[in-house]
């Protein structure tokens, strides 16, 4: 038996090892400037690295093959997850220079980590074999546990990393577990058929119906581990706290970028090669997505703790992407990457906006110490109230043309209950978007809330997320046009 | 010659894990846990199965082993360990389920597992693996094919921990200065 080499073709995965090249340039080269310099160079590093990422991502547009022995597809749905990751990410680093400025904590590290997660993250939008899957969500992860103790002088910050990483770590084994059930029922891990195999798509086709027992249960496991990411309800625990202790400007690029990459796995995973089978993952998904939605919004009322408010939020964002999954056709896939690209865009927004006033020490982050924001800062006050409206998915927002989108998809397939139990959880969750306006507009406060961060990047963070959210809601057509011809998969 | 190396890795398995339980010494229990996993893995070459033997020794004896005793070290060897049981009722748990482990050992070994003949194609194709290339020689084939970039993809991996390790344990135990004390203190009274 001759070994035949496989064809490498490095530019399937160009985006990730740019990032993964930056990442360890930047390493090396804080290590020849001492101690004590300003290091915007970090910044300015990374923010050529994802620049660089973000063309070569733009370049596989259009492209439709499975690569590298097949185990990444190289698709138009890749290339939007990567790209919309990447823009994610430099604005989570123009955030996190403005939070980190001469404190101990500019660190090549913290840089470096991030470009890992991105990486990773992307290279779980290409997986096309599970084992992908799971090796692109343990460099996110762990990357991601670091940054949220990245704060090491804080024991909330190294409580919630701790949390977040022993759950992640339960999380992963049931993942795992999914894998092995679902190799030992298919004999594969991989995605499409062809080069030999076919395929875990190319099982459901060739086998009997009965003989899927084993493989259900492995989906069932894969939805847990997948779940624990996006933050569904029943494994949502850890999103609270998470939220609350890590630094802000990483709040906000789990909640984006950690969402986007669970979701559109999710995506391939379940609406493309587990199609057949969605008589036995439909219930289920169905069951995560009332209780995630509902569990989500209720809770989110009595927050006092603005991050806490979000992570919620963000929970129940995780419910209502999970109705475009369940509606399983066109419209619920382009609805759900149009509705995740928006969303991560005004999360980070309001994230944002907590960060520039909450500052590298995170004060001021109870709802309260909001009052009367709007008559010191009205700018900042004002993005803010874009971005909760948007959240709430109110018309002339990116969110409500999202939320219309996969409610139209599930109404689309059928499940119009669904839509209506999530536009109830909307209206649950507008209560507490609105209560944040009612603090900033309609209360006085004599202390005079100042942000604790005034660097040009953080407020244009906050100006360009703020106008993507408001552009975003009025002209959506070009977005929805590519999110359309992102959902040509490779199938 | 089989059985005689039989004979010498199972009395030194077993004596290693007996030696184990009655040793007083942290370290100690960490190496002769070291030398009944050496012993398991010559037991895997008995069977023909080098690769894990190889990975026994690798992962198991070395990595994992390696990791025990730096634990150890770091912790410091304290001779007077606690006796007090921090998980009430855990003692007659564990001899249950341990009890229950040795009948179900028993019960497979007494039956004879048969998984190869389970499925006669799948054992056929394992003796046609194991005949040709040999199953070490299979799966290097697999893990420079197949599976090149999940491999290439783990140092990144493995690169992304060693990095979170550096940072959080860079300056993690040096001493408080006066505002982040007082940040400490403002943060616990919250």
């Amino acid at each position: 038996m001759e070994f035949e080499a496989p064809a490498v073709q490095l530019g399937a995965i160009g985006p990730e090892i740019a990032l993964v090249t930056t990442a360890l340039l930047l390493l090396i080269v804080d290590a020849f400037i001492p101690e004590g310099e300003e290091r915007w160079y970090l910044a300015v590093l990374a923010t050529i690295g994802f620049g660089v990422a973000i063309i070569l991502a733009a370049n596989q547009w259009g492209e439709r093959e499975l690569q590298l022995a097949r185990m990444v597809a190289v698709d138009n749905f890749a290339t939007f997850v990567k790209t919309s990751v990447a823009v994610f990410a430099v604005l989570t680093v123009w955030l996190s220079r403005d939070y980190l400025k001469r404190s101990e904590d500019e660190e090549s590290e913290f840089y470096a980590l991030l470009l890992f997660a991105a990486a990773g993250m992307m290279l779980m939008a290409s997986a096309a074999d599970l084992i992908m899957v799971f090796l692109a969500l343990e460099i996110f992860s762990i990357s991601l546990y670091v940054l949220v103790g990245f704060r090491r002088r804080s024991l909330a910050s190294q409580e919630s990393a701790m949390k977040y990483f022993l759950l992640g770590a339960f999380s992963s084994a049931f993942f795992l577990m999914g894998i092995a059930l679902v190799y030992g029922a298919t004999g594969t891990t991989n995605f499409y058929p062809g080069g030999g195999g076919e395929g875990i798509a190319g099982y459901l086709v060739s086998s009997a119906a009965s003989d899927v027992d084993l493989l259900v249960l492995g989906v069932g496991l894969l939805i847990v581990g997948l779940g624990f990411k996006i933050a569904a309800v029943p494994f949502h625990m850890w999103t609270p706290d998470a939220y609350q202790g890590a630094p802000s400007p990483i709040t906000g690029f789990m909640a984006a970028g950690t969402k986007f990459a669970a979701v559109a796995t999710m995506l391939r995973l379940f609406v493309v090669v587990l199609y057949p089978l969605r008589a036995d993952w439909r219930p289920i998904l169905i069951a995560v997505a009332i209780a995630t939605m509902l569990l989500g919004s209720v809770l989110a009322v009595i927050q006092e703790d603005v991050k806490r408010l979000l992570a919620y939020s963000s929970i129940a964002h995780a419910g209502f992407v999970l109705t475009g999954l369940i509606a399983a056709n066109d419209r619920g896939l382009s609805g759900s990457l149009f509705y995740l690209a928006t969303y991560g865009l005004t999360v980070l927004g309001a994230f944002a906006v907590v960060t520039v006033l909450a500052g590298r020490k995170e004060r001021n982050v109870t709802l309260a110490s909001y009052r009367g924001l709007f008559y010191e800062r009205p700018l900042l006050a004002g993005a803010l109230t874009l971005f909760m409206l948007s959240l709430a998915g109110v018309p002339l927002t990116s969110g409500f043309v999202g939320k219309f989108l996969v409610f139209g998809a599930a109404i689309q397939a059928g499940y119009w209950w669904l839509a209506v139990i999530g536009m109830l959880a909307s209206v649950i969750a507008t209560f507490f978007y609105l209560r944040v306006l009612v603090v900033m507009y309609m209360q006085e406060d004599d202390r005079g809330l100042q942000p604790a961060i005034t660097g040009r990047l953080a407020n244009s963070v906050v100006g360009l997320t703020a106008a993507a959210t408001l552009v975003l809601g009025i002209v959506w057509g070009p977005l929805i046009d590519l999110a359309e011809r992102a959902t040509v998969f490779f199938a | 010659m089989d059985v005689a190396v039989f004979v010498a890795v199972f009395v030194l398995a077993l004596g290693s894990s007996l030696a184990m339980l009655f040793a007083r010494n942290a370290v100690h229990v960490a190496l002769f846990l070291v030398a009944g996993q050496v012993a398991l893995a010559v037991a895997f070459l008995l069977q023909g199965a080098f690769f894990v033997a190889a990975v026994q020794v690798i992962v198991y004896a070395g990595a994992i082993m390696v990791l025990f005793l730096f634990v150890i070290m770091l912790l410091g060897v304290d001779q007077r360990e606690a006796l007090i049981e921090p998980l009430p009722g855990q003692r007659p748990l564990a001899i249950g389920l341990g009890a229950l482990l040795v009948l179900e050992i028993l019960y497979a070994s007494m039956r004879g597992l048969d998984l190869a003949s389970a499925s006669p194609e799948g054992s056929a194709a394992l003796a046609r693996l194991n005949a040709d290339p040999g199953n070490v020689e299979a799966l290097a084939r697999l893990l420079f094919s197949d599976f090149l970039l999940p491999f290439e993809v783990t140092s990144v991996l493995l690169v992304a921990a060693i990095v979170g390790v550096m940072a959080l344990a860079r300056r993690m135990g040096g001493p408080l200065t006066a505002s982040e004390r007082s940040d400490r203190a403002e943060e616990v009274a919250a």
